[in-house]
């Protein structure tokens, strides 16, 4: 059987992070990633990105991943394990994979989880025919291989992800027809909101999707308008013409392996679901298991590598390694509470209020 | 009306433009960023120390200090929100000129027409690129300055490039 001091199960902005903090203090790490190469989310996201320049701020997603991967790559003491599915973690500590040929077992000192989080999907009639996308598989249909979705879309979230990929479909020379939210207000920021407005694109909040029209494939989409209720105002029905309907209507933790440790979970709204309660060095209750990035909570990418390197930094400390790392991860954490200061932090704030509650 | 519809008011607007005596002295920026998010490449990138307020909370708005904004451009293209324009009154009695952060191609050419863009994209005016700036450092977020009547100074903050001939 393998063995490696500290491993890390998701390759995307949290596990690269939590990575390379690990090693750089001189921890043997093993970094685990279903996908043929490293980066998550960052591989897809071709805007500049918030924060501030810790974060990478002004940097474009796709270029902050290829920063970590050449720093994964040159780090000799980081193990790389792509295109390999971990998929169990045993009452012993053993972690099982598959990588596509063969099946394979390893135990780790410690474990760092950061499985990210998958796309929610929305009730409503007909909502199973082609044509119905996540945001995150237009995003990687357009930007990671290259191919439009379709000619029409209607966009269903006004959240940052909704408006940015409203974005980048107009980029790739589609025509968003609306914006629709059924929230009051536009989630998302508002520079974004404004940018896609003056490029023609209408939002319509207190809005939503009643059904899509087609039979084989989407033909078009009917939505209405909400009352304060949430509910459907009867006449406001209007018929969209449109041949794709992206759904960006939030996220949630991807947990099953958390759940393999016994830590424990509790259930939170705001932070997208079922996730695991955590201490300041991001370890849960199931010692030796950390987490990091959206598994613990939804919120965004440069959080993500904040929380990824806290929880490396932890991870390679409790092992003895290196020096001062208190003082290192101090700051990642001051850095990590300015982020989340603001108004557009409250949702997570409130949220993580509630697991210490 | 900005939260529900992505335009701001005319007089949210008017509120981030400089003194009417600075406006009459040359090129100044104008950051239309009017919430308060976790994001300071505005300040990072300007070599004038123009940027206010951001130091001490990310999460501030920033404020540009008119004394220091030499209307240099370079906030334009760093801005992630694309929310920050430089404006020039002084181009001549009729037209100012102003830089727009564009991330769409075609890009247009020096001397081209273009549709002018108000809030909510309708195309309001054909008017002439006098600039287009999209060398490497800009990473993809190109500066284009077009010129154009006075009229649209609070509207049109984006282009159209299309088959135009004035």
């Amino acid at each position: 059987m393998e063995n490696t001091e500290i491993a890390v199960i998701g390759g995307g902005p949290a596990g690269m992070c939590a990575a390379i903090a690990a090693a750089e203090q001189g921890s043997r790490v093993t970094l685990f990633d279903r996908g043929k190469e490293y980066g998550g989310q960052l591989v897809k996201q071709t805007h500049r990105f918030f924060g501030s320049e810790k974060e990478y701020a002004g940097t474009r997603g796709i270029n902050i991943s290829d920063i970590f991967l050449n720093k994964v790559k040159e780090n000799k003491l980081i193990e790389r394990k792509k295109d390999t599915t971990v998929l169990s973690i045993y009452h012993d500590g053993v972690i099982t994979y598959e990588d596509r040929n063969s099946y394979g077992r390893i135990t780790a000192e410690r474990t760092i989880i950061a499985t990210g989080a998958s796309e929610k999907m929305l009730p409503f009639e007909n909502n199973d025919i082609p044509g119905v996308y996540g945001a995150g598989a237009v995003q990687t249909l357009m930007n990671q291989y290259g191919v439009v979705p379709g000619d029409k879309v209607l966009m269903i979230g006004a959240g940052n992800i909704g408006l940015i990929v409203s974005y980048q479909l107009i980029q790739a020379g589609v025509k968003v027809e609306a914006i629709i939210d059924a929230a009051p207000e536009i989630g998302g920021f508002l520079v974004h909101a404004s940018k896609i407005r003056r490029l023609g694109v209408p939002i319509i909040t207190s809005t939503s999707i009643k059904k899509a029209i087609g039979k084989n494939y989407v033909e078009g989409a009917v939505i209405g308008s909400l009352d304060e209720n949430w509910k459907f105002i009867p006449g406001t029905e209007k018929e969209l013409d449109v041949d794709t309907i992206c759904l960006s209507v939030g996220l949630s933790p991807l947990v099953e392996l958390l759940n393999n440790t016994k830590c424990k979970m509790k259930y939170s709204a705001l932070l997208g679901g079922f996730v695991p309660l955590k201490d300041k060095n991001l370890e849960t209750t199931a010692k030796g298991y950390y987490v990091a990035g959206d598994v613990s909570g939804v919120e965004e990418a440069s959080s993500a590598m904040l929380e990824g390197t806290i929880a490396g930094l932890s991870a390679a400390d409790s092992l003895g390694y290196g020096k001062k790392i208190e003082n290192i991860k101090q700051e990642y954490i001051k850095g990590l509470e300015d982020l989340r200061a603001g108004p557009m932090g409250e949702k997570i704030r409130l949220g993580l209020k509630q697991l210490e509650g | 009306m900005l939260k529900k519809t992505g335009i701001p008011k005319l007089e949210t607007i008017k509120d981030k433009f400089p003194s009417e005596a600075r406006r009459k002295k040359g090129p100044y920026a104008v950051f239309e960023c009017y919430q308060r998010i976790p994001c300071n490449p505005c300040s990072t990138s300007c070599k004038f120390n123009a940027v206010e307020e951001i130091n001490d909370d990310i999460n501030n708005i920033p404020v540009v200090n008119y004394e220091n904004c030499t209307g240099c451009g370079l906030c334009v293209s760093a801005c992630p929100g694309l929310a920050c324009f430089v404006i020039d009154e002084t181009y001549s009695d009729e037209k100012f000129t102003i830089k727009i952060p564009y991330e769409l191609l075609p890009l247009p050419k020096k001397g081209d027409f273009v549709y002018a863009l108000d809030r909510e994209g309708n195309e309001v005016d054909k008017v002439e690129v006098i600039r287009v700036q999209a060398n490497k450092s800009l990473d993809n977020t190109n500066v284009i300055t077009i010129a154009l009547p006075k009229k649209h100074i609070y509207s049109v903050r984006s282009i159209k490039v299309g088959e135009i001939s004035e």
